[in-house]
Formats: C-alpha cells, sequence, structure tokens
C-alpha cells in the first residue's frame, strides 16, 4: 500500500489552489498586452506600480502630509477643522533646550529623555541583533539533522503577537516572577530585574531580539544557502584560512542579505513600542522611554490628548530616520555598482 | 465628520459598506472589568424579551476601546447608541439629553440626581445617564497578617503615618517585601492628598498651583519607598501615566496594607479565597479629613443615535429600582441609586470578608471631604492626575529631586491648560 | 566534501569535535529552551485558575489545594498537612478559620475539631488543569464569528499583498525610469512611520470612505507594506536581467514576463512574505481596535481585548483564548515551511 507523502499533498493542493490565479492571470494577458501597445514597455512600469502606490499614497502618505499640518496646530480636537494653527509653536516647545545632552534642561524634559533613550536601545540592539541572527544563521546552515525543526524553533517567537511577548517575559521578569524564582532556588541572590536601570534596559534589548531574531536569522540563511557551494572549494583548494573564508567570501556575499536586515533591524528598533510598553512601561523611572511610546502617550493615551505636538515629535523622528535611510541607500547603491562591475 | 469629510471624499475609492443604523437597534458599549458583562448581558435579554420591537445589541469592547477609540469616534459625530464609560467630564459635550425621552425625569432626579454634574457641562441641566457603579478609595488590611504580627490594626481615625508604622511593624515581624503598596494611579494618590488639606481647584475653576497639601504627601510617599515601607516596582517600573495595580503583592500576603478602592473587592474575594481574613479600613486620615475619593462608571447616552426614543427606553429600564437592585447584588458594586443604596441589600457572595468591606465602603461614602467630592465633576482632574504620577514616579526612581519634581508638575500642567486652550 | 566547507559548515562522524561543533550544539539546546520555554509556560499558565495566576512565587504546573468530603459538610472541605505537635504530620480537613486559628477535622474522625495554628499547616496540592479557562470563552464568546473575520482579514489582506507588493517591486527592480530613486526613497522613508503616528488622519480617511467599521478598512491600508516591497525588489535584483531580454527577444509581453519568470523565481522571498504577511494581519491588534467597534465584525485578537477591563484583567481567560488564536499561525507556519525549504533549496542550486 503506497501513502502519499505529506509534501506530496501539498503540493498537490498548492497546485490547485494556484489553477484559478493561472487562469486570471492568462485572461488578464490580451487586454494587458493591449495596454503594452499604446503605453510602451515603460509604460508597463507605471501600470505594475499603480495598485500599490494608490493604496500606499492614500493610507499612507496622505495620512503623513496630513500630519505635517497636524503638527502645526494646537487644541485637544482630533479633526484638522477644529483645531487652531498655532505655526512652529509645538516644535519650538519641543526644541526649547539649553543643553540638548542633557534633558533636564528642556521644557520638554520627557521627549528628550525618549530621545536619548530611543538612541542608546537603537545603537545596542541593531548591533546584537545582527549577530544573533548572523550566528544562528551560521549555525542553522551547518550540517544539521532535522533542520527545519531548529529553524522552527527560532522563528517561533515571531508567531507570537507583542503584547503577549512582553506579558510572558514581564511575568518571567517581575520581582516575584520565574527567573528570581530558579534563582533562589539555586541559592543564587534574586534581582530585582525591572527596577534597576541597566538591568531593565538589558531585558527591553533581550526580550526584543528574542521576539525577532527568528525573522532576521531566517533572511540571512537564505542568503547563506544561495552561496555557490565550489566558492568554497576553490577557496579550499588555494589553502585560504577558515576564519579568511568567512570574510572573503561568506560576508560579501551575504552583503545583500545583510543589508536588508540592517534596513529593517534599525527600523523596527527605531520604531520600538508594543513589547516594551508592555515589558517595562517606560520604567524604572523613564529609563525605558522611548519615542514611540512618548508619542503615542501624548498624541492618544493621556486624558488631555496633544495630537499636534505627538506629530510635531513624529515629524522630528521621520526626519531623522530619512537622513538614516539616505545613508543606507548610498551603500546599497555603492554596492550594486560594484555588483555590476 | 464634519468639514474633513467634503476634503476627503474626493479621494474615496468607494463606498464599501453601510453604516446607516437599521431603526429600533440600539448598541450598547460596554466594558467589564469582572462578572458584570454577563449580569448585563441577562438583563438585556430579559428586556429584549419584554420589548420585541427594540433589538439591543450589546459591544463587549476592552476598556482601552472605551478609553482610547471613543472619543475619536464621538468627535467624527458617530459612536455607539449608549456607553458606559468613565471620562465621564472630558467628553460630556457628546452625551444626549435623555430627559425627553425617558417615562419619569423625575424619578432619575431623585435617585441619580447627585451625580449628574459628574456628566455633563458646567452650568447644564441635562440628565446624561445613570452611574452603574460608585466606587469610593479605601484601604484593604491583612488582618491575619497584622493577629500574626500581634499589632493591633489602627482605628478609623488613624493617620497614614500611623497606618505606615503600624503596617511597617507587622512588615518586619513577617519578613514582608514591604508594608504598604498604593496603585499607580494619580486618582488613588488624590484622596490623602485632599486629607492633608491639598486642593487642585483654583478660585476660576481652573488649576491651582500645587500647595502645601499636594507637597506634604508627595513627600510622604517618596520617603516611604526608599524606606522600603512601600512596594517600588508599582511605581517606579513604569514610565508616563500608565496604570499599575499593586493588588497582587496584597493577595500574595506581601504587604499588609494596600490603598485602592471599593472596586476590588469582587476580584479580592476570588483571588484570596480563604488564604487570609481581609478587612476594609475607610481611609486614613491626614491632617484636615479622613476622606476617600468617590469616582465610578456611568452608563450614557450618546448624542448621534438615531433612535433615542428606544434609548430612553432601555436606559428606564437598566434604571429602574428592581434592575438596579439586581445589577448591584450580583456584581458586588457600590449603588449610585438612592432608594436601592438606603434599602437592605443582599450581596451575592459567602464570603464574609466581602459584607464587611462592602458596610465600611457604604458608611466611608458619609464622610467624603468637599474637595474629594468636586472632583470628579472637575474637567482638569483627570490631566492632573497624569502629571502627578509621571512626576513623582521620576522622583522615587532618582531621576529628579523632589522639588523639582513640584516645579515640573506645575509646569505641566501650565503646559496642559494652554495646549488646551 | 572539501576540509574547509566542512569546517564552516557541517560536522562529520568520526574525526573528533571542533570547537564549532561544540558551539553548535550549545547554540540550538541554549536556543531550544530560552526560545521554548516562556511559550511552554504561557500554555501552562493558560490552564492555571486566577489565584493561582495571581500566586507569588509562580508554580510551574497548575495547582489547586485538594478538597475532600467530610460527612456532616455540605461542601468539600480543604485539606492540609498540620505539623502535630509530637512533630508528625497528618492531613487534615479545614472546617473554617478565625484569625490565626483553623478548625480542622480529620477526615477519619469527622465528629472531633481540633484547633491548629495556621502556620502550622501547609495546603495540600494536586495538579489541576482549569480546562474552564478553555470551555467557558466558547460557550459565551462568539469564537467562530471571531475566527472567521480574522481567517478573512487574513487571507485578503496577504493575497492582495502578494499581489501589489511583488507588481511594485518588479517595476521598482527591472524598469529604469525617471523617479525610480524616488518612489524607492519615499517607500522606504515611510517604512519609518509607525502607526501610531498616522492613526487620526488615517482614521479621518478610512471614515471618509465609508470604511469604518468595515473589514475592508481593516485590510486595505495594510496592503502596500514598504518592508514587502523594500523585501522582495532585493530579491528581483539577484534575478539576472538576461532572462528578461531573452523573453522580451520571443515576444513575451511584460504580464507574461512578470507572471511566467519573475513570480516563480521569487517564490521563496514571496513564502517568506506570505508567512510574515500572515503574522502581522493575524496579530493586528492598534489599527483593528480604532476601526472595529461592532462586535460581529471582531477579529479573534479585539475580542481577546475584550478581558481587559479598567481595572482588573481576567487573565485566565485571555490566556487560554491567546493559546487558541496561536494555533492558526502555528499551523500555517509548519505547512508553508515546508515550501521555504524546497524554495531556498532551488535558489541554492542556481
Amino acid at each position: 500500500m503506497t501513502v502519499s507523502s505529506p509534501r506530496r499533498v501539498l503540493s498537490g493542493a498548492g497546485a490547485i489552489l494556484m489553477a484559478p490565479v493561472a487562469l486570471v492571470a492568462r485572461l488578464l494577458d490580451p487586454p494587458l498586452s493591449a495596454l503594452q501597445r499604446v503605453g510602451g514597455t515603460n509604460g508597463m512600469a507605471a501600470f505594475f506600480l499603480l495598485p500599490n502606490m494608490a493604496v500606499f499614497g492614500i493610507f499612507v502618505l496622505f495620512p503623513l502630509v496630513i500630519n505635517i499640518i497636524y503638527s502645526m496646530t494646537g487644541g485637544t480636537a482630533l479633526f484638522l477643522t477644529d483645531r487652531t494653527f498655532v505655526g512652529a509653536a509645538q516644535y519650538q516647545r519641543l526644541f526649547d533646550c539649553r543643553s540638548y545632552v542633557d534633558p533636564k534642561s528642556c521644557t520638554d524634559d520627557l521627549f528628550w529623555t525618549a530621545v536619548w533613550n530611543t538612541a542608546g536601545f537603537v545603537v545596542v540592539q541593531v548591533v546584537f541583533m545582527v549577530v544573533v541572527a548572523l550566528v544562528t544563521a551560521l549555525v542553522l546552515n551547518r550540517d544539521l539533522k532535522a533542520r527545519s525543526f531548529w529553524r522552527a524553533v527560532f522563528f517561533f517567537p515571531v508567531l507570537l503577537s507583542p503584547v503577549v511577548v512582553g506579558l510572558v517575559w514581564r511575568w518571567i521578569l517581575q520581582r516575584q516572577g520565574l527567573l528570581n524564582f530558579g534563582l533562589y532556588e539555586l541559592g543564587l541572590t534574586p534581582v530585582n530585574w525591572l527596577v534597576e536601570r541597566n538591568w531593565a534596559f538589558a531585558a527591553a534589548v533581550g526580550v526584543s531580539i528574542w521576539a525577532h531574531v527568528g525573522f532576521y536569522a531566517l533572511i540571512l540563511l537564505a542568503g547563506l544557502q544561495a552561496i555557490p557551494k565550489d566558492l568554497y572549494e576553490a577557496a579550499e583548494m588555494d589553502g585560504t584560512r577558515p576564519a579568511r573564508v568567512f570574510w572573503r567570501i561568506t560576508l560579501p556575499l551575504l552583503a545583500p542579505n545583510l543589508l536588508v536586515v540592517l534596513v529593517l533591524v534599525l527600523i523596527r528598533a527605531v520604531q520600538i513600542f508594543d513589547e516594551v510598553y508592555v515589558l517595562t512601561g517606560g520604567g524604572p523611572g523613564t529609563a525605558t522611554l522611548y519615542l514611540t511610546q512618548y508619542i503615542y502617550e501624548v498624541g492618544f493615551a493621556s486624558f488631555l490628548r496633544n495630537p499636534g505636538l505627538a506629530s510635531a515629535a513624529s515629524i522630528l523622528m521621520g526626519a531623522v530616520l530619512i537622513v538614516l535611510t539616505l545613508f543606507q541607500l548610498g551603500i546599497a547603491r555603492r554596492n550594486e555598482m560594484r555588483g555590476k562591475r | 465628520m464634519k468639514k474633513t469629510k467634503t476634503l476627503l471624499v474626493a479621494l474615496a475609492v468607494g463606498l464599501m459598506s453601510s453604516t446607516a443604523a437599521i431603526a429600533g437597534d440600539v448598541r450598547v458599549m460596554w466594558y467589564s472589568d469582572g462578572v458584570e458583562g454577563e449580569v448585563i448581558k441577562d438583563l438585556l435579554d430579559r428586556f429584549m424579551k419584554e420589548n420585541p420591537g427594540i433589538n439591543v445589541i450589546l459591544d463587549d469592547v476592552g476598556y482601552k476601546v472605551v478609553q482610547e477609540q471613543l472619543p475619536v469616534e464621538l468627535e467624527a459625530g458617530r459612536g455607539p447608541d449608549i456607553a458606559r464609560v468613565t471620562n465621564l467630564k472630558t467628553l460630556a459635550d457628546h452625551w444626549l439629553d435623555l430627559t425627553p425621552h425617558i417615562a419619569d425625569p423625575a424619578y432619575w432626579q431623585a435617585n441619580f440626581g447627585d451625580q449628574f454634574d459628574w456628566m455633563r457641562p458646567d452650568g447644564s441641566k441635562i440628565i446624561p445617564g445613570f452611574m452603574t457603579q460608585l466606587t469610593l478609595t479605601g484601604g484593604f488590611a491583612n488582618k491575619t497578617l497584622f493577629e500574626q504580627a500581634g499589632v493591633e490594626i489602627p482605628g478609623a481615625d488613624a493617620t497614614w503615618d500611623e497606618w505606615v508604622e503600624a503596617a511597617g511593624k507587622v512588615q518586619e515581624s513577617q519578613q514582608l517585601n514591604a508594608a504598604i503598596a498604593i496603585d499607580r494611579s494619580g486618582h488613588r494618590i488624590s484622596a490623602p492628598i485632599v486629607s492633608y488639606g491639598g486642593n487642585y481647584i483654583g478660585p476660576d475653576r481652573m488649576p491651582a498651583p500645587i500647595d502645601e497639601g499636594v507637597k506634604t504627601f508627595a513627600r510622604k510617599l517618596v520617603e516611604w519607598t526608599e524606606t522600603g515601607r512601600m512596594n517600588k516596582e508599582t511605581w517606579v517600573s513604569a514610565a508616563g501615566t500608565t496604570y499599575r495595580a499593586g493588588i497582587d503583592d496584597f493577595i500574595n500576603a506581601q504587604v499588609a496594607y494596600y490603598y485602592s478602592g471599593s472596586w476590588q473587592i469582587a476580584a479580592l474575594s476570588s483571588k484570596i479565597g480563604d488564604a487570609f481574613d481581609w478587612v476594609a479600613t475607610g481611609s486614613p486620615c491626614g491632617t484636615e479629613a479622613c476622606t476617600g475619593l468617590p469616582g465610578g462608571a456611568a452608563l450614557v447616552g450618546i448624542k448621534y443615535t438615531q433612535n433615542p426614543e428606544e434609548v430612553g427606553k432601555v436606559m428606564d429600564y437598566l434604571a429602574s429600582e428592581a434592575v438596579v437592585k439586581e445589577f448591584t447584588e450580583r456584581t458586588l458594586f457600590l449603588p449610585a441609586h438612592k432608594s436601592v443604596a438606603a434599602g437592605a441589600l443582599d450581596f451575592k457572595t459567602d464570603d464574609a470578608n466581602v459584607k464587611g468591606a462592602l458596610d465600611v465602603f457604604v458608611k466611608a461614602t458619609g464622610q467624603v471631604h468637599p474637595n474629594a467630592n468636586a472632583l470628579p465633576a472637575w474637567k482638569w482632574a483627570t490631566p492632573i492626575y497624569g502629571v502627578l504620577v509621571t512626576r513623582i514616579s521620576q522622583v522615587m526612581a532618582g531621576e529628579l529631586s523632589i522639588d523639582d519634581a513640584f516645579v515640573r508638575i506645575d509646569e505641566d500642567i501650565k503646559a496642559q491648560v494652554e495646549a488646551a486652550q | 566534501m572539501s576540509r574547509v566547507t566542512e569546517f564552516i559548515f557541517r560536522r562529520r562522524g568520526g574525526r573528533g569535535w571542533h570547537w564549532t561543533d561544540a558551539f553548535t550544539w550549545f547554540w540550538l539546546i541554549g536556543g531550544f529552551v530560552m526560545m521554548f520555554g516562556p511559550a511552554i509556560w504561557l500554555v501552562n499558565s493558560s490552564f492555571k485558575s486566577p489565584a493561582a495566576l495571581a500566586e507569588f512565587p509562580p508554580t510551574i504546573l497548575p495547582y489547586v489545594t485538594a478538597a475532600a468530603t467530610v460527612e456532616g459538610h455540605e461542601k468539600p472541605l480543604p485539606l492540609y498537612e498540620v505539623t502535630q505537635p509530637d512533630g508528625s504530620t497528618k492531613v487534615l480537613a479545614e472546617v473554617r478559620r478565625v484569625g490565626t486559628v483553623a478548625q480542622m477535622v480529620d477526615p477519619a474522625v469527622p465528629g472531633e475539631t481540633v484547633r491548629v495554628n495556621i502556620q502550622d499547616r501547609k495546603p495540600v496540592r494536586e495538579v489541576a488543569f482549569a480546562v474552564t479557562n478553555y470551555v467557558q470563552p466558547f460557550l459565551s464568546f462568539d469564537f467562530f464569528r471571531y475566527l472567521r473575520n480574522s481567517v478573512f482579514v487574513t487571507v485578503m489582506a496577504t493575497i492582495i499583498t502578494l499581489l501589489t507588493n511583488s507588481m511594485a517591486a518588479f517595476a521598482l527592480s527591472k524598469y529604469n525610469f525617471r523617479g525610480r530613486s524616488f518612489v524607492m526613497l519615499i517607500i522606504i522613508a515611510t517604512l519609518m512611520v509607525p502607526l501610531s503616528v498616522i492613526l487620526v488622519p488615517l482614521y479621518s480617511a478610512i471614515t471618509a470612505m465609508g470604511l469604518s467599521n468595515s473589514l475592508w478598512g481593516v485590510i486595505l491600508p495594510t496592503v502596500a507594506t514598504p518592508t514587502g516591497v523594500f523585501m522582495l525588489r532585493q530579491y528581483m535584483l539577484t534575478i539576472p536581467d538576461e532572462l528578461i531580454d531573452a523573453a522580451r527577444m520571443d515576444k513575451a509581453s511584460e504580464w507574461q514576463i512578470y507572471w511566467r519568470i519573475i513570480l516563480p523565481l521569487t517564490a521563496p522571498a514571496l513564502a517568506v512574505l506570505a508567512i510574515f504577511s500572515v503574522v502581522w494581519r493575524w496579530n493586528d491588534f492598534l489599527w483593528p481596535l480604532i476601526v472595529l467597534t461592532r462586535r460581529e465584525l471582531f477579529t479573534l485578537q479585539i475580542a481577546l481585548n475584550t478581558y481587559a477591563g479598567e481595572t482588573n484583567i481576567q487573565w485566565h481567560f485571555l490566556l487560554a483564548m491567546t493559546v487558541v488564536t496561536m494555533i492558526p499561525v502555528v499551523l500555517v507556519f509548519v505547512f508553508l515551511q515546508r515550501f521555504i525549504t524546497t524554495g531556498i533549496a532551488g535558489a541554492g542550486l542556481k
């Protein structure tokens, strides 16, 4: 008796699912070919861009532009037409500082606290995240038994919602949580993880890495697997040292994937919110208060919301990010050029 | 949506859903801390059986929706027909005047009238709804811990200092983590602040600069945290206005005294069970008073409803004496209804601690200081609560000196007032 | 297989352990404990009663106090292990407790009550799974309707995301037109915008289109994910242009090139995006919370939030339902990950 393997069943199911899609695609061909005759090859580029850009324009870009207008209005009303124009007052408030490095000298001390906290978090988290993701990808790329199982192990937390992630770790790390219980049983001194500044920061970094590292490891793993084996064999014949192979072959060929990972990690780090909010609430004191939480509290959660101030803060945050992106895009451009040479 | 709509309509890709209300439908937005969602569902089912023409749909939502989403919807001129809310005063412009739609406004006035000012704009005479429950802040003591330590529970006129001292003795004798816990909430600490003579309301009904009452109690809070009398993490392990309850430490007998409020009674009963005996103590005294702070949630009609007549019928039913009585008895809430409160209540519990605690709170309602009673009807109260929590917890975390914090508190309040003008 | 390759990639039996082998196993086992530990604990906790959830220090397994029916008492009485004055221990049932003194009774001798100081007794505990955490919500909670809404949102959003993102990525990677870098820049710049920032204007737009309280209002704003466009474009850049040129020589239309060449070659990246889209949309919370206020439209995540009140959160229900909502994403991952395996292997061959 033959039993069809699960994979065959699946690909069979996949084929059945894809059949109507293929039919639609084929039916679309004649009108689209006609369109191409009218618009030319490059005209088709516009067609391909259109759906995405339309959605994008309405639901991302338009609100963003509105947001800039918001930042120049005051009051607690939510809708633009009910708000009064105040010019640059919100920005003035944010920038009213004797020294930008010392949040206490600023009118809006919490904003600058959040700015510096976020900067510190981004630097530390991005470095650790990329290193951990790379090590994980390298480990998973080895000749392992049950590799898909191990990959799933590291990927698993990505499936959890951020709120659940923050909550579970809060229960583990709180004073009477699982970790301290374990330490106590082992005869070690418990630590109040979420009340000590440095530990709370480490917890925020650690938990965000825990939650997302599988995602980035997966992207890097795909890149590692795409590196042709014969390159390594050639290097071996030349007697190249393994460390050198890693620096000279693995890393350069992994560069496109590393770039994707770097960009995504950086962006997510700047936007860090949900899991840390649930985990530490921004505490102890304001040690883990990050920008998005500041914006959220000012604009939405506090009883007297101030959407104008929140918008101004978010636009400043966006401006910094665009500079960072341009910088990274510059690197990407250079790499693409090098690839073409 | 108001005028922005015309601007946006140009961008509309198409009307995909109709949001028009069907005649006879009444939507109730409701959140639950405990069993009250099930109780109200029962009551509404009964109502619909008696009134086949009216279809009441209960949208059971999270508190976050009521707090953050509902205001957005209301500003857009939309929303449910009835909602259970706690942000009574700030949103008061959106409530419906029920007067023409209810059968007997005099009945409403007589039984719920005292709280109408909490939920209508200053100077207005409308009937917007009724309080589903009253709450009062107050303390709970772990009687068993006190007994084990051989410390007598302080009496009704004991001050905060005496309470902390007594609880501190229990802490030392019973090796507790802390003596007392207070929820991380500006509302909670405002009761003791009033007891120490504090008053937020200036002569022009605008926020006054913080006075000695605020400073005295803030100093005490910080001192208790530093000396380990008060649990550090409840206040320190969060930034901004985030609410954190200290209840878990009390449930686990890690503190001898917990200052929260009447709404915790049901949760305490179900989570402590038989582990220890606990008593409600009313509010400790300051130099001026021994007051708690009243509050609560209200069920209000929304101005934008298409079916005000039906809303009136539903509200009449839910506000009727028998229904309020049943609701109160099953949810273990303090009733806001005068004659229900005056009559005998048979709370549905077999936990002896609960009945005693409810009695204490009912009695404490009579001792509320006028300054505390004025706060629920004052629209700047909630912003001030938020500012106090934010800054005092920074002092506890060692980020600010207490005097800097006082300066910041005044500045923050001023900025909020300016931003809202 | 060459030594260097082996060095970096794999361990073969028989030649002893290199430090990288030890490290690999350290990483895998450590990862296993770190990654699964908290999740297993989450599942465990979902079977605890409200009182057990609030308990310090936490127990690994859900425990309840054992109880026994004793003659002469209507309800079962909780059992305690009592240390006798002579140091021996005995299991007694507690009738009532007044302050620090408990009145206890030996289940074997129901007539006699003994007074015991509560410091001398310890509850007898037994493992019990609070299945009611799961059953109760299914009775009072319109689970299948919420499930249907969640599935609809997730599936539709994922299909539209894959289609629009791959089309845009194709245009941005394989065509040279003026303003390409600009479009790319805008897309990446908006990657940076957290949802909470544009919430209010976005809500105005949705309301103006009549999409509030509609599942499409949840779906549409999420489908133009910059992350997806960016990821797919980076992947498509690695597809050689010669393939496209050859197809054009054969008079294939641009649509055919997209459909027959680009999409199949991008399959691994599409599978990855599909997984993420499913996970993101399934777990979406803040946006659906704003758009949907009617019970019949709730997705699972929003319905779960019902258990979070003002001062009290009903953790026992919340955790149980969280576990239930995790199951579909885990299943999707388990199934789709097979396609990724083949996809990545295929990409590795080229």
